[in-house]
């Protein structure tokens, strides 16, 4: 009979282990498994995302039906209270009562919160679920002031979640000095500053004595030294505490200090009960990271499906990105080491701080800390790992290169068994099969291996390993726009700019080959229009647009146009909608209203644009540009002028905006919203540019997509006035326009620009290349060249004439055939076209 | 074979394509003035069904010169009047000659 494997509790290395098992023990065992939370494991180390946009469903590390297609019971929201360990039973809060032949522990931790008097006041919360994450927004709501205890990893992580929710942040650490486990005091220094720069208020040496009753807050905060901070909101991250008191109460064996006590096979006290993760109490310690707990559950995998292994300690080496600052620590950090020696390098400018920590023989790497620049996070670890022996010079390894040389160890100089990730124990050796069986991306890899896909610390490794695999198999990785230009779309841009090129023909003189096609045609004619802004009709580029563009409207499955004029905001009045209703009536159009609350009148005949026009402009309206690859529409809610619940004008900032950035031409189409309050009823999170009004002014959300594949947008900045979010949006924009591939939505462009939003971020708001006077200069310059091409083209008679079906005759044709449907028109299917077109020509 | 006076020359745009009617059929004109060519194919595009090929973008590839359907992108051999996607499929082809300024079609099969 199959045994019954109970597992308690379903966070990060639960989940790991029920993932490990089912792949390897093929069905050996029954499997239930306990989780007290409502939603099975989520990526706790990404929990911050939390607040920049993502969901619940998007942080879930569970697929789809994975309970039901591996047969295990999983009971939600069920806590497992009590172990019997007699009749080997577990029982739920609930009473459900299982029989266990071999049980898992995998209860975690929780946060630990010190007995401060006043800790259970209001607005005093912890920093661990989902439910934690709703409750510190539910009390951001109301106030302004955020204060984090604990200035270690976690701590400052909260503080990103407190600044992302727009309060005024705090961190009040015991410590003299940030995250005092992972990195030494000169290190603390430099992070400490750049935290602060970021605007988040640092107090070490901090002691909290009392939270009482706030005179300008909901709270106040006493230190031992007297003083005082109001604050609304108080999040205690102070540290962990292993979660042991269902293996206390069952007579486990637990550590002085908590802790489940297991062995090397992670066996508790009693053998057929084993814990892992948090949880665990090994060699006296507990480890808060993921990696270790995931180390763990291999072990117990292998001891449940007869193989050997044994967990001999962990690497607690990390690297992350904490408010935007790289902080990487590896090894022995602090140089405990008997005889370890020390190199630092200090940039004090740039706020950069490395720290290497070797054998007394100047040959192994013991440890290091990186602040502010954690490049080589991935070459230092595999040195530290693997043992490999350091050069000559150690300092090398972190010293600036200045002639442009790559950095230290290029990964030819890894053996096969070096460990490339270890949050899944993945090797280099492992990475090339899976390069050798077909993985050619990042992507695959992932998807193949499992690399990257913990932290995400060893990506930057992962890729050079498949691109210098890669250039060994011969592979050139083709990055050419097509077989006319031998250059990727960004490099292209900057040859135009840069050399001033102002036709397609001079850049194909200059840079490319042939005669050109339909792929890099449109693509330099979209570089030449976002960048010198001419009439796109001008002769020498005519030849260079899609048929869309060349005719300034949409062609449809028959051939015939749709035309959609400008209604900047969705705001129309009625003598406007009265003059466009005529106009549809007047020429037979289907009418039909879009998704970006504008009209889109269809079936107009190539020859009829011109006289369609002609009415429109009279009327006041201009171009949509629906027919370009350039800003389409500032979708909006009616906002506070008349909605009960508006905070801010939604329509006038829309308009505004629509009518700014109009004509831009891009790298694909653009799509804005804004609403008037966090309601978001303009669904402006779906958008390549959302602005959202709030009580502390507008918050700003990019590269957010609906249609095909929808991407939730990012928060990109919060608390803006209108001049702020203007200049934010047209350097954002340019940047997007300079640096993109082809037809690239912002969505896609984010997802694969390589440091993601943190990046974007450096270079829009913090202007880390020098680039934003520029960026700003650029989107003037476009605004003012505005104009409506079609006003441009209807005055001009010459650029008319190719307004016919046929250059020779004014006949129309005789292949447009429409039905009616519904009182309007629409074209004719196959059958319906044999009996029609009699019709017609009769 | 008979020639039909279809237009100007100075009807044609300079790489980008117009669409003449000639003896009740729609043809596509394209005019390359780096290689001085003028070339005539049908009108009709084959896939999408409609009478589109004039408003296609032109250019070459592999050295073939070539119009791209503007609905659904699929390339036409501007000489052979193959598709580049599927060579089951051919386009029709016309010779064209320019004389004093005008540009004729020649149609095969048919009475001046």
């Amino acid at each position: 009979m199959k045994q019954t494997l109970v597992v308690i509790g379903n966070g990060m290395v639960g989940q790991n282990f029920l993932a490990g098992l089912v792949a390897a023990a093929n069905g050996q065992y029954n499997i239930v498994t306990f989780c007290e939370e409502p939603r099975p494991a989520y990526d706790r180390v990404h929990l911050s995302e939390f607040f920049s946009g993502k969901t619940a469903e998007d942080l879930s590390l569970v697929e789809d039906g994975f309970f039901a297609n591996h047969g295990i019971t999983i009971h939600l929201g069920d806590r497992a209270v009590t172990i019997d360990r007699e009749a080997k039973t577990v029982t739920s809060a609930k009473g459900v009562a299982v029989q266990y032949d071999k049980l898992v522990l995998a209860t975690g931790s929780y946060p630990f919160v010190p007995p401060v008097p006043g800790h259970e006041r209001k607005n005093c919360l912890v920093y661990r679920t989902i439910e934690d994450l709703e409750a510190m927004t539910a009390a951001a709501k109301t106030g302004k002031i955020g204060t984090v205890v604990g200035g270690g990893l976690l701590g400052l992580e909260a503080a990103k979640a407190l600044k992302d929710l727009g309060l005024e942040t705090h961190v009040v650490e015991f410590a003299p000095r940030l995250m005092a486990v992972q990195i030494d005091e000169a290190g603390g220094a430099v992070l400490r500053r750049k935290i602060e720069a970021l605007g988040v208020t640092v107090h070490t040496n901090k002691n909290t004595s009392q939270i009482v009753d706030g005179d300008t807050c909901v709270n106040k905060m006493c230190f031992a030294d007297g003083e005082e901070l109001e604050t609304d909101v108080v999040l205690f991250s102070a540290g962990i505490r292993p979660r042991d008191d269902i293996a206390r109460s069952c007579g486990l064996e637990i550590g002085q200090r908590g802790g489940i006590v297991i062995n090397n096979q992670c066996q508790t006290s009693d053998p057929d009960i084993y814990a892992i993760g948090e949880c665990a109490l090994w060699n006296g310690m507990i480890f808060g990271l993921v990696a270790p707990g995931y180390a763990m559950a291999r072990t117990v995998i292998a001891g449940l499906t007869g193989g050997e292994a044994s967990f001999t300690g962990a690497d607690m080496s990390t690297k992350l990105k904490l408010m935007g600052v790289d902080v990487a620590s590896i090894g022995d950090a602090h140089a405990r080491t008997q005889g370890a020696m020390v190199f630092t390098y200090q940039n004090g400018a740039s706020e950069v701080y490395k720290r290497l920590v070797v054998s007394e023989d100047n040959k192994r790497l013991l440890g290091a800390v990186l602040v502010g620049d954690a490049n080589e996070y991935g070459t230092l670890l595999q040195y530290c790992q693997n043992g490999i022996e350091l050069p000559e010079n150690p300092d090398s390894l972190i010293l600036p290169r200045l002639s442009g040389e790559p950095a230290g160890l290029g990964p030819d100089a890894l053996p096969a068994t070096a460990q490339i990730c270890s949050c899944y124990e993945v090797s280099k050796g492992a990475i090339c099969s899976a390069i050798e069986a077909g993985c050619t991306t990042v992507n695959a890899l992932k998807a193949e291996t499992k690399a990257g896909t913990g932290c995400g610390g060893c990506v930057p490794l992962l890729k050079s390993v498949l691109n210098c695999e890669l250039a060994k198999h011969g592979y050139e990785v083709n990055t050419d726009l097509c077989e006319h230009f031998a250059y990727t779309r960004q490099d292209l841009y900057n040859l135009v700019r840069i050399g001033e090129i102002r036709t397609f023909d001079e850049l194909l003189a200059k840079h490319g080959k042939g005669h050109g096609c339909e792929i890099c045609k449109p693509a330099v004619g979209s570089i030449l229009a976002s960048h010198w802004n001419d009439y796109i009709l001008k002769q020498e580029h005519l030849g260079l647009q899609d048929t869309n563009d060349t005719f300034l409207a949409n062609m449809q499955k028959d051939g015939t146009y749709s035309v959609v004029p400008r209604i900047p905001g969705g705001e129309i009045s009625p003598d406007m909608l009265i003059a466009m209703g005529q106009v549809g009536k007047k020429y037979h159009l289907y009418t039909k209203i879009t998704g970006g609350q504008r009209i889109d009148l269809f079936g107009a005949r190539l020859e009829q644009l011109p006289a369609i026009w002609k009415e429109l402009i009279a009327a006041g309206f201009e171009t949509g540009h629906a027919y370009g690859k350039s800003l389409r529409t500032v979708k909006s809610c009616v906002g506070s002028t008349w909605c009960r619940y508006g905070v801010d004008d939604s329509v006038g900032l829309a308009i505004e905006l629509e009518n700014r950035y109009k004509g831009l031409r891009s790298p694909h189409k653009i799509k804005f919203a804004v609403s008037g309050c966090t309601r978001e009823c303009a669904e402006a999170q779906g958008k390549d540019v959302g602005v959202i009004a709030t009580e502390n002014g507008w918050s700003l959300y990019v590269c957010g997509n609906g249609g095909m594949k929808p991407r939730h947008a990012d928060l990109f900045a919060t608390g803006l006035d209108k001049e702020t979010l203007i200049k934010y949006i047209d350097r954002f924009l340019i940047f997007y326009v300079r640096t993109a591939d082809r037809l690239q939505r912002t969505s896609v462009w984010m997802e694969n620009m390589e440091g993601g939003l943190d990046y974007l971020k450096s270079v829009v708001i913090a202007d880390k290349l020098g680039l934003c006077d520029e960026l700003e200069q650029q989107m003037a310059r476009v605004v003012d060249t505005y104009q409506c091409e079609w006003k441009t083209t209807i005055e001009n008679e010459d650029k008319l004439k190719r307004f016919r079906h046929f250059i020779n005759s004014d006949q129309a044709d005789d292949n447009v055939v429409f039905v009616e449907e519904r009182g309007q028109i629409r074209p004719a299917n196959a059958d319906e076209r044999k009996h029609f077109k009699l019709v017609e020509v009769a | 074979m008979v020639w039909f006076d279809a237009c100007a020359v100075e009807d044609l745009q300079p790489n980008s394509g117009v669409c003449v009617l000639v003896q009740g059929q729609q043809v596509a004109l394209f005019y390359m003035p780096a290689t001085g060519s003028v070339y005539a194919v049908q009108n009709f595009d084959p896939f999408g069904q409609a009478n589109v090929l004039s408003r296609g973008l032109i250019g070459d590839i592999g050295g073939q010169a070539m119009v791209a359907s503007p609905l659904y992108k699929q390339h036409f051999n501007l000489e052979t009047g193959v598709c580049l996607e599927d060579g089951t499929v051919q386009i029709r082809v016309y010779p064209v000659r320019i004389d004093n300024h005008r540009v004729y079609v020649g149609i095969t099969g048919q009475a001046s």
